[in-house]
């Protein structure tokens, strides 16, 4: 693995490492990190920092889905054009191309299931070459970027005679 | 009415308990108590080597295996130590798998030491060779290691400990709990003292792939002329995060092993067969697992390692382990009194060095299987701690 892909992996697993942290782990000086980190941010490679929420947590309304959606692709653009367009949404947290039975994977999060539904009435699928769409909200949260929800581990190691 | 105190033995009823304990039962009943003194890794046991036990648990491979283990683990085994280090052993006869590395250090002393016989023990170390040694009817000999010499077991003091009733010398590196690392001209020095003599080596490199240095990991074994006197015990705990597992192994010369494999044999049957299984996989597939949490150590160890020298304690640089072992004679009596007053006043629970021999006084052990936060939390109260006293 080289130190681009190590820095990567590090910043992946809690973006809160410093550079001297990293640096101190893969055996590189901080600056060759800071330097790493700094071309990923250039070229797109790092495109943000963001907490791991878990709203269940507050006493924020808010509701999430998933929408499939099927798409005629267009000419010279595919699946592109439409994608785009999804993705201007703020609403939309994210957009997938998909093999199988439908195209695209977008993800929601709004108010309340009927806000959510609406939209994707309102906004979705009446966007040019969507043909179809099917809406599942989220009832509950069990993992997301390879965190479990709701277990807190405790440190269960036991002080042995060492 | 039973006599209890008249079936032990003295040599049972001697046995020194762990003074330890107490630091950590008082830290369990505080609720904003921080640990720092657990030998184990906080990683999980990585995923796949899970799912070779539950594959195996499927398929019902729950029996019994041969007395040295599995033959495709022995083999595992043999390629890892000829991978790793160059070494070469015969899976039929030289490699035993044991339940976990303890198992292995306690047939080994069991195999060669009788009554009277010597054992040389290096510290601060582990706990268990003396105690273990007294069982086997032997009589531990201390050699002393100190800060100044980076905790390295010096040539000299072996040659003066030797007498004729030595057979066993202990090879704690790398150390816990100083994280003090033996490199080859190292011990080279020893082996120049061992050459003409009929010492055996028990090479305890359970902790060996956590190794910080530029060089690469290096068994006593390797050193020119010392592979037929020394038996190299490893394991699958710390490298892999398999404690709880029980799995170990030892590789030596065949005449000693056979003896192992008895004791073994009769004591234990076979290392648990699913943990076998589990092995195996972490042989093949564990390269990358091995080095994400070397990396993550690594981060740690230098976390501390600043941290302590930004509050000008002094702390020696280990090289291997997950350890630091901070001098701390400047803040308290002894070790045990700083335990008492930093875990009274600041809630944090460490471990007093002199708990893994008297060379370890004036230090504490501070393990760094703890992630980050943990530590960064440890070493705010330390550093408010530190304060107050001076």
């Amino acid at each position: 693995m080289n130190i681009k892909e190590k820095v990567l992996r590090f910043l992946e697993t809690d973006c809160r490492y410093t550079a001297k942290n990293i640096a101190d782990a893969i055996d590189a000086t901080e600056q060759e990190v800071v330097d790493v980190i700094a071309g990923c941010i250039d070229d797109g490679t790092i495109l943000g920092y963001k907490a791991l929420v878990n709203w269940d947590k507050t006493d924020r309304e808010y509701v999430s889905a998933m929408i499939e959606i099927k798409v005629q692709p267009e000419k010279g653009e595919g699946f592109d054009s439409v994608a785009r367009k999804i993705c201007a949404f703020e609403e939309v947290v994210s957009v997938f191309l998909m093999s199988g039975g439908f195209d695209l994977t977008v993800m929601l999060e709004g108010k309340s299931m009927r806000e959510v539904a609406l939209f994707v009435v309102e906004k979705l699928a009446v966007i040019d070459g969507v043909t179809g769409t099917a809406t599942h909200f989220v009832l509950n949260k069990y993992k997301d970027k390879g965190i479990i929800f709701d277990e807190r581990e405790k440190d269960t190691r036991v002080m042995t005679e060492f | 009415m039973m006599d209890y105190e008249r079936l032990l033995t003295d040599t049972a009823r001697n046995l020194k308990p762990s003074g330890i304990r107490k630091f950590f039962d008082v830290a369990e009943k505080l609720p904003d108590a921080i640990a720092l003194g657990v030998g184990e890794p906080d990683f999980k046991t990585p995923w796949h080597i899970r799912q070779a036990a539950i594959d195996a648990l499927s398929k019902g491979q729950t029996r019994y295996s041969s007395n040295a283990g599995l033959m495709p683990l022995r083999e595992e085994i043999a390629r890892y130590m000829e991978r790793r280090f160059t070494l070469k052993y015969d899976p039929e006869s030289e490699v035993v798998v044991t339940v976990g590395g303890s198992e292995a250090i306690d047939n080994i002393i069991r195999s060669v030491i009788s009554i009277g016989d010597e054992v040389l023990i290096p510290e601060p170390s582990f706990v268990c060779y003396a105690p273990l040694t007294e069982l086997a009817g032997g009589t531990p000999v201390i050699l002393p290691t100190y800060e100044k010499d980076g905790f390295k077991l010096m040539p000299e003091i072996v040659k003066n400990a030797i007498t004729e009733k030595t057979k066993l010398l202990i090879m704690p590196y790398p150390n816990n709990p100083t994280g003090a690392l033996m490199e080859k001209e190292d011990y080279e020095k020893i082996a120049a003292v061992l050459k003409d003599t009929n010492i055996l080596v028990l090479s305890d490199e359970i902790y060996i792939e956590l190794n910080y240095s530029k060089s690469k990991p290096f068994s006593f074994a390797q050193t020119e002329g010392m592979f037929d006197r020394t038996i190299v015990v490893n394991g699958f705990s710390k490298t892999y995060a398999m404690t709880g597992w029980r799995i170990g192994f030892a590789c030596g010369p065949k005449q000693i092993m056979k003896s192992v494999l008895k004791i073994h044999q009769y004591g234990i049957m076979c290392a648990p067969t699913v943990s076998q299984y589990a092995a195996i996989e972490a042989l093949k597939n564990g390269d990358d697992d091995i080095e994400h949490m070397r990396e993550n150590y690594n981060m740690r160890r230098r976390f501390l390692l600043d941290a302590f020298e930004s509050m000008s304690v002094p702390c020696f640089e280990p090289k291997g382990a997950f350890y630091v072992f901070p001098n701390i004679s400047a803040f308290a009596e002894n070790s045990e009194a700083f335990c008492n007053d930093f875990l009274e006043k600041a809630h944090v629970a460490v471990v007093p060095g002199n708990a893994f021999g008297d060379s370890g006084e004036g230090f504490i052990r501070i393990s760094y299987a703890y992630s980050l936060d943990h530590l960064k939390k440890a070493v705010d109260r330390f550093e408010k701690y530190i304060k107050k006293q001076s």
